[in-house]
């Protein structure tokens, strides 16, 4: 049985609220949220006089097909045998697939004494419980530390792309900084408030278990990364400076690729050299184990999550 | 590994993590310290590749390097033989003239606060350079090809402008195809030999070859042979696949066109030659129709390349269409398929390097005393204006075209001695190589007499050695080079047979 209430115990209840905002009598976020809706992007009318000239000289003198047959040919030439050479690549390429020896077969010549050794003895030799990372970190660490300075120049190269050197024009940059979206927005920030620490607690989780379960350095770093954008897209960048800024960003990233550089270093030279190597490889399952796997996942995570994080800034604004 | 390793068998490895650590470090600093660090690492890595290139010609075999504890085939590996060190050498030091003579117009033409990014891309280009002369695994040349691809982007588009921006677009276009080219290729041999590492895949590849046309991966093998000679070819601008070629050569900043010119897409082509040795095997290879495809398009090449650099009114893109023609030597050398043929192309590699860095460093010379302008018609008399400039460029020019005393020479006799032992393609490639030099002579001795015609009165003013002394510097040292590989080629040339047959 339930107990009947007042009108105006009634209206303090979740109940009522609930169903107010249901009915649609009162809109919770009026007055709340800054509602600004969109500009649409507005040419002015010399700009779309010019754009039309420039286009029009364009087709006039580049591509005068009209007076120009050869030009139409090999307009023509050009289209037809782009299609044909694309349909005979293809063709060649899945002829050539079916000779191919079938996925998954015992009998592929890809299932010999190295991929025995990895399955078999992986955990014993590198410590981890995951081969795969114990692949990719241990036995082909050379390949990996290639990788993670893929992305290291990756970013350099954004940066030289995108980078506003000019200091008039990063003030500007950081005034229009949410030029297009509504300012402290109230749904993004609540939800970015409970799920960025989920997500950065999920990314550690990740990095640090890269040994033990499916994940390593660059999908936690992934997470990371997108936890950092989360949060920089609900709150603006100048909150997120105050603990992610460009002096934290390279100090993470040169602490982390030199750290990884010097395990690497270290890792190849003693094995090179017949030398007996000291760091641990612990016991397996542990979490604290697996020898330079576990502080290479760590230096790869901050590495991925500072460049995907880097990506995002240097695209939305130019700097970090 | 067993057995007490010297230390100097430690370099290579050294040198391409010596290389990496500079570039990670340079990014937290100024420009000023980057610069420094970049010919610090430069410096000692002359000294340790000539440190390894030595150890090796004294104990006269290759030896084998495992990147950590792991023996191949399970783990990463690095091979250092003569011709590998001699390569790292002779890039490291080509390296460094380029951003020696360039350095000046670095400072005009790239924003402040972007030169500890060139140097950071400069950096790990040597350090995938490194790695792609010293692998011993194809995957981990696919990781450094990528590096290379990258890092060649960003030196076109520093120095920002329209034109490079597009052409950075245009080259990363082409050589994203050509890497993904090699990366399938890549994929069928690992599907058809279950390894990466070189010398693992060529026992399998020699037995799938051996099998003959009725194996079960005969096809399959001549794909991935053409997938991967095509790819790289791709990258190194090869006659067909050139088109983003000149626009990333004449417009990006002084070092950057030295440095793809001569080292980025001679890695390629050194990779291909280190493919055809330790990966498919120089008889299969030689056996396959596409050394024919790759002798024609190489023929091509040298003759539409100068027909096209003749017609250019722009110095240094004449000296962009050039190096089609050089590339098209090599090509035409490795399509030879005899072991003759193919030390005529090594050689021609170090010889085409040199030549062509030199040229577009002392270009630059002459186009400041030009007002800048990189018409020919405004840089007559420009050899007057900066002395220097203009006889380098003259002894660039003379080697291009195969005067002897200079490294070009040699290259054109080495071609045509290949070409003499090889009775089927006797006739075409010395038909071409004459053609060729004629019209290298037109275009270069068109140039060299330009700058060398007396205008009566001039605006530009003139440039004496002494106001920058380290263009200067390189310069000397550039021509050094060259009168060095053109007197002293003999036991050069003895070098590369010996490093060849320590490949297979």
């Amino acid at each position: 049985m339930s107990k009947l209430k007042s009108e105006e115990e009634y209206q303090k209840t979740l109940a009522f609220h609930f169903f107010r905002w249901l009915s649609g009598s009162r809109d919770p976020y009026v007055g709340k949220v800054e509602m600004q809706p969109q500009k649409e992007y507005q040419e002015e009318e010399s700009t779309i006089q010019e754009r039309m000239c420039e286009h029009q000289m364009i087709r006039d003198k580049v591509y005068d097909r009209e007076n120009n047959k050869w030009l139409l040919f090999f307009w023509r030439f050009y289209r037809i045998m782009a299609v044909v050479f694309c349909i005979v690549l293809g063709a060649m390429l899945i002829v050539t697939v079916s000779y191919l020896p079938p996925t998954g077969n015992a009998s592929n010549p890809d299932n010999n004494e190295v991929a025995k050794r990895y399955i078999e003895s992986g955990m014993q030799e590198t410590g981890a419980v995951n081969v795969v990372t114990g692949m990719i970190l241990t036995y082909r660490a050379f390949d990996t530390f290639g990788e993670t300075n893929v992305l290291f120049i990756a970013t350099c190269c954004v940066m030289i792309m995108l980078m506003a050197e000019d200091a008039e024009l990063k003030k500007r940059e950081l005034q229009n900084d949410r030029r297009y979206e509504p300012k402290n927005d109230a749904i993004l920030q609540g939800v970015a408030t409970v799920l960025v620490p989920i997500i950065f607690i999920f990314g550690i989780y990740i990095i640090l278990n890269g040994h033990l379960s499916p994940g390593g350095g660059f999908s936690g770093g992934a997470a990371m990364g997108a936890g950092l954008i989360l949060y920089a897209s609900a709150f603006g960048f100048k909150k997120t400076q105050r603990f992610f800024n460009e002096e934290v960003y390279k100090a993470a990233k040169v602490t982390a690729l030199c750290l990884y550089g010097l395990v690497g270093i270290y890792y190849y030279v003693m094995g090179a050299n017949g030398l007996e190597n000291h760091i641990p490889l612990g016991i397996p399952g542990h979490i604290v184990s697996a020898g330079i796997i576990f502080p290479i996942n760590i230096c790869v995570g901050i590495e991925v999550a500072c460049t995907m994080y880097a990506f995002y800034a240097l695209f939305r604004r130019g700097g970090l | 590994m067993t057995g007490q390793m010297e230390l100097v068998q430690n370099f290579p490895c050294f040198s391409i993590m010596l290389c990496m650590f500079a570039g990670i470090i340079s990014s937290a600093l100024k420009g000023k310290t980057a610069k420094r660090i970049n010919t610090a690492v430069l410096c000692i890595n002359i000294l340790m590749s000539a440190a390894v290139l030595w150890f090796t010609m004294r104990t006269g075999e290759f030896y084998v390097y495992v990147m950590g504890r792991f023996p191949a085939p399970w783990g990463n590996e690095l091979r250092v033989g003569v011709m590998e060190a001699g390569m790292a050498l002779f890039f490291c030091v080509i390296m460094l003239l380029s951003l020696m003579g360039g350095r000046h117009k670095l400072i005009q033409e790239v924003e402040e606060g972007k030169h500890n990014l060139y140097y950071i891309l400069t950096d790990l280009m040597l350090s995938s350079l490194l790695a792609l002369i010293y692998t011993n695994d194809l995957f981990t040349a696919y990781v450094f090809v990528e590096i290379n691809t990258i890092s060649a982007c960003g030196l076109i588009m520093i120095r920002q402008n329209g034109r490079t921006i597009e052409a950075a677009v245009r080259y990363m276009i082409m050589s994203l195809l050509g890497s993904g080219l090699f990366l399938l290729g890549l994929c069928m041999l690992y599907d058809m030999t279950g390894h990466l590492l070189m010398s693992n895949i060529k026992e399998q590849v020699t037995s799938i070859y051996l099998s003959g046309a009725g194996g079960s991966y005969h096809v399959p093998l001549m794909v991935t042979i053409a997938i991967i000679s095509v790819g790289l070819a791709i990258k190194s601008a090869l006659f067909p696949f050139h088109a983003w070629l000149p626009d990333a050569y004449g417009y990006s900043t002084v070092s950057s066109a030295a440095i793809l010119s001569s080292l980025v897409s001679k890695g390629y082509i050194f990779l291909l030659i280190k493919i055809i040795y330790r990966v498919i095997g120089f008889q299969a290879f030689h056996d396959s129709r596409i050394i024919d495809i790759l002798f024609i398009f190489g023929l091509m090449g040298m003759v539409f390349g100068s027909l096209s650099a003749i017609k250019e009114n722009d110095v240094r893109r004449m000296i962009a269409f050039s190096s089609i023609a050089q590339i098209g030597y090599i090509y035409m050398g490795i399509g030879l398929g005899t072991q003759v043929g193919m030390i005529a192309s090594v050689f021609h590699v170090l010889s085409h390097a040199a030549t062509k860095s030199l040229l577009f460093i002392a270009a630059i010379g002459l186009t400041d005393v030009s007002g800048g302008s990189r018409k020919l018609t405004e840089l007559t008399g420009s050899g007057y204006r900066n002395k220097m400039a203009g006889a380098t460029f003259t002894a660039g020019a003379l080697s291009m075209v195969g005067v002897p005393m200079f490294s070009g020479f040699i290259s054109k006799l080495l071609f045509s001695q290949a070409a003499v032992q090889n009775e089927g393609k006797m006739l075409p490639t010395l038909i071409v190589l004459g053609i060729s030099t004629i019209l290298n002579a037109i275009y270069f001795m068109k140039t060299v007499i330009r700058i060398y015609t007396p205008v009566e009165d001039t605006e530009y003013s003139t440039v004496t050695w002494q106001e920058n002394k380290v263009y200067a510097v390189s310069l000397l040292c550039f021509i050094a080079l060259n009168v060095f590989l053109g007197v002293l080629s003999q036991p050069i040339v003895d070098l590369i047979g010996w490093g060849l047959n320590m490949f297979a």
